[in-house]
């Protein structure tokens, strides 16, 4: 082949930049954690929807206790388990304010489980967004209510035995099946359609909360190389092979005032 | 037996099997989530109960209730998981039945961090929930330690049916040291006559943590106070070491107290008089044994890995013998034996 | 008489490792001896440490300030232990990593190019073994053949493979350090050879 060296009159023209939610610094997540993945999805969607002054985050205690600080909004680390109940404190005192929680699946789906119920139940107006890593991440691996049956922790050397530890915990159906809930979807980040479809997600949740539609839940399986013994990419293989067979990906439930700000766009 | 080289944790959970733990039921938590870890491996091994709970919460109320049915069962936790279970732990002391709890504390207050602290005690020894009670408390200092009051705890929880809480903290924990662990103890399975079990050919039996008539929950209290009282007499427990000559005393509790052990060692080497006691009961609190010390003692020193605890007891113990100090280190760092010896170098120049 | 020794490095480097092939070894020989690691989470990825003191008598604190040696396994432990070591003390470090120009004088350095060493034996997983060697040698706290012994004796049956290639990385550490010894002045630190 001819080595050609080609003058282009090249114009600078910007096409992607750190979206001003997010943080500058290094995060603390491990390489081919996608915690940091979502955490730049939900600041992407903030800064388009330009609601960067006006939303207030509730950081869960996990691998992503320092979202408030990720996130360039204003922002508070609740007891583990507890952010819905400290958000919800947060928007009955502020209701023009987005209020989002951000929460793993030990902490939402385990220790929390009745306070993301019962702010399904009443229908609060918040978004809370649920990372579903199989796992305890920031204790070194142990069982979650969404361990997989037969997945090997640290807490089930053997496998999870589900006669004993009875079935994963599918929070996005569970919540749907609540009154109150008005957008409950399930995502991932393991390729570009579906982070696409996660930031379509995040988008929806946010707005219909704006609309006060209800409460509102985006959850993401992701991964966890680190307590897998996974490489980063085979993490994500395992998501794509494994997990989305018992989570299934998709919307879960779209309240009629959810559907039609979907079609108002 | 020989010695193996054992982490904190680790000889905890040993220690419990072999002391004869029925149930286990816990939740991760750093810097003690190895003892659940193990727990997990080894319950279900000995045929054995073993339930990862979905909360603090859970744990303590499944330990009631597996304590209910005549059980020796436990659970392990630190700083915000003992928190959560204040309430259970309150419920339990007045249900005359045995519990065992592990605190391997940590930074605090709130999240605060994993590193070790010492801040839980005012928590652990004045009840830490609502409601006049005690819990027995044990401090280790070394893993041998660790796990001969372990086993301690058990025997205590049982004699007297009241929850007995070894104290640890995140050094204890996690550290390995040589020790020497018990053999598997064979005991009786038999359960106690006031044990839930179904009111089969006896009158039903009945546990409650109330009293609807405040004669009724008086008398319980009253009962309870006596309990406590008799603990109070027979299970003081504390280390006294080169306390006799001594002029300065110092007093530090658990992996504080093996720290002052070197800065009291160093100080002796410099020719000062210097001694150190050791609770190992942090409640009942060993205040004869310090009020003894400190009559002879010219100044007393109490080193704590939180702002100022335990110094309040070694106040009311010295009742005004002689002057308390007081060193600490909060929010996770731990103290080094410099800076110990360097106060109590200080404390010899006075006069 | 004790004797401390930090070992310092990125997590995934073996410092914890290290600290227990010493840990053994001194259980082994009747002395007692306390291992602190740093743990939690910011030793993902993060610089993790491991404290060891071996005693002929019982051991008062596990944490140590100012240790008698000190491993350092890459340039952030080599920066946050060189001013520590206690004056005529020893600090082993990690030269195919490590480029610092050394600053004291009251100490003694021992610079082992580990990750090379420990190349030529099977891969750079055992560079931790080539400094306790080492380390071992130039402060004659613990024989070399005590470590030896102990790594095989205490490796559990999933990592037997690795037993060979730690021993000789302890053994290379060792004859590398002895030749550097020849050069200097011998460490002054207590020796426990039971
Ligand atoms: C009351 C209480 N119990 C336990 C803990 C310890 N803890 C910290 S993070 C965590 C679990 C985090 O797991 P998850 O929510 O799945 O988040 P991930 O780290 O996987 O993102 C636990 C149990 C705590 N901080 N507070
Ligand atoms: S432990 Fe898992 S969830 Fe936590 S940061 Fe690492 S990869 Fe992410
Ligand atoms: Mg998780």
């Amino acid at each position: 082949m001819d080595e050609q060296i080609a003058v282009v009159n090249v114009q600078e023209q910007l096409v992607y930049a750190r979206p001003r939610a997010l943080t500058e610094e290094t995060t603390n997540y491990c390489p081919g954690c996608t915690h940091g993945l979502i955490n730049k999805l939900i600041a992407e969607v903030i800064d388009e929807l330009g609601i960067q002054e006006n939303t207030i985050s509730v950081s869960p205690v996990g691998c992503s206790v320092f979202f408030y600080r990720y996130l360039v909004l204003d922002g508070v680390v609740a007891p583990h388990g507890r952010a819905p109940a400290v958000a919800i404190g947060i928007k009955r005192m502020l209701p023009d304010r987005v209020v989002i929680t951000y929460q793993g699946d030990g902490d939402m789906a385990a220790i929390g489980m009745s306070e993301v119920v019962w702010a399904a139940m009443r229908g609060e107006n918040i978004t809370a967004f649920f990372v579903n890593n199989a796992n305890y991440g920031m204790t070194g691996g142990q069982m979650a209510p969404t361990t997989l049956a037969g997945q090997v922790t640290t807490t089930t050397p053997e496998g999870r035995d589900v006669e004993t530890m009875g079935m994963p915990t599918r929070m996005a159906e569970l919540i749907a099946g609540l009154p109150g809930s008005a957008y409950v979807a399930r995502c991932s980040t393991y390729d570009a359609r579906t982070i696409r479809d996660a930031r379509n997600a995040i988008r929806l949740a946010l707005r219909a909360q704006m609309a006060e539609a209800g409460f509102t839940m985006v959850e993401f399986l992701s991964a966890c190389p680190t307590n897998w013994g996974l490489s980063p990419q085979g993490a994500l293989q395992w998501i794509k092979d494994t997990m989305v067979a018992y989570y299934p990906l998709g919307e879960i439930k779209v309240s009629e005032a959810v559907q039609r700000l979907k079609t108002k766009r | 037996m020989a010695k193996e080289l054992l982490k904190g944790n680790i000889a905890i959970a040993e220690a419990a099997l072999r002391a004869g733990v029925d149930a286990y039921f816990g939740y991760p938590i750093t810097p003690q989530t190895e003892l659940l870890e193990h727990m997990s491996r080894r319950m279900p091994e000995l045929g054995r109960v073993f339930l990862q709970a979905e909360s603090e919460i859970a744990a303590i109320n499944m330990v009631y209730g597996a304590a209910c049915t005549g059980a020796w069962a436990m659970t392990s936790s630190s700083g915000p998981g003992i928190s959560l279970m204040q309430e259970g732990l309150s419920y339990i002391a007045l249900s005359d039945v045995p519990a065992v709890v592990v605190d391997i504390m940590r930074g605090g207050p709130g999240l605060g961090n994993i590193q070790p602290s010492q801040a839980d005690y005012n928590q652990l020894t004045r009840g830490g929930g609502h409601g006049d009670y005690r819990c027995i408390v044990l401090a280790p200092a070394t893993v041998q330690e660790a796990i001969d009051l372990t086993v301690l705890a058990f025997d205590l929880a049982d004699k007297y049916r009241t929850v007995a809480i070894l104290a640890g903290d995140g050094l204890i924990g996690q550290m390995m040291e040589p020790a020497q662990l018990p053999p598997m103890r064979e005991r009786s399975r038999t359960r106690p006559p006031w044990a839930l079990t179904g009111a089969r050919g006896r009158p039903p039996n009945s546990i409650a943590a109330f009293g609807l008539e405040a004669e009724t929950l008086e008398a319980m209290n009253w009962r309870l106070q006596a309990k406590l009282q008799r603990i109070r007499q027979t299970e003081v427990r504390c280390e006294t070491w080169l306390v006799d000559d001594a002029e300065i005393l110092v007093v530090a509790f658990g992996s504080v107290g093996r720290i002052a052990k070197t800065a009291v060692r160093e100080a002796r080497a410099h020719g000062i008089r210097v001694g150190l006691i050791r609770p190992i009961t942090l409640w009942p609190f060993p205040y004869k044994p310090i009020e003894q010390a400190a009559a002879h003692a010219r100044a007393v020193l109490v080193v704590e890995m939180n702002t100022g605890q335990m110094v309040d007891d070694v106040r009311m113990a010295v009742c005004g013998q002689a002057p308390v100090y007081f060193h600490g280190r909060p929010g996770g760092s731990v103290p080094v034996p410099e800076e110990i010896l360097e106060r109590i170098v200080e404390l010899s120049k006075e006069d | 008489m004790q004797v401390s020794v930090i070992i310092a490095g990125f997590g995934g480097q073996g410092v914890l490792f290290a600290g227990l092939m010493l840990a053994y070894a001194a259980m082994d020989r009747d002395l007692y001896v306390t291992w602190y690691p740093s743990y939690g989470p910011e030793m993902r990825g993060g610089t993790a440490s491991a404290t060891v003191v071996i005693g002929d008598e019982e051991i008062g604190s596990p944490v140590v300030l100012h240790p008698d040696a000190a491993i350092a396994l890459n340039i952030p432990s080599f920066r946050k232990y060189e001013p520590l070591v206690k004056p005529g003390g020893v600090l082993v470090y990690n030269s195919s990593l490590i480029f610092e120009i050394p600053e004291r004088t009251d100490i003694q350095y021992v610079a082992v190019p580990a990750n090379a060493i420990a190349a030529e034996i099977s891969d750079t997983r055992v560079a931790n073994a080539v400094t306790v060697g080492a380390l071992a040698a130039v402060t004659g706290m613990l024989p070399v053949e005590a470590l030896i012994e102990t790594v095989d004796r205490h490796i559990p049956a999933p990592r037997r493979a690795t037993v060979l290639p730690n021993q000789e990385a302890l053994e290379r550490g060792a004859q590398l350090a002895a030749e550097l010894l020849k050069q200097s002045s011998p460490s002054a630190l207590p020796h426990y050879e039971r």
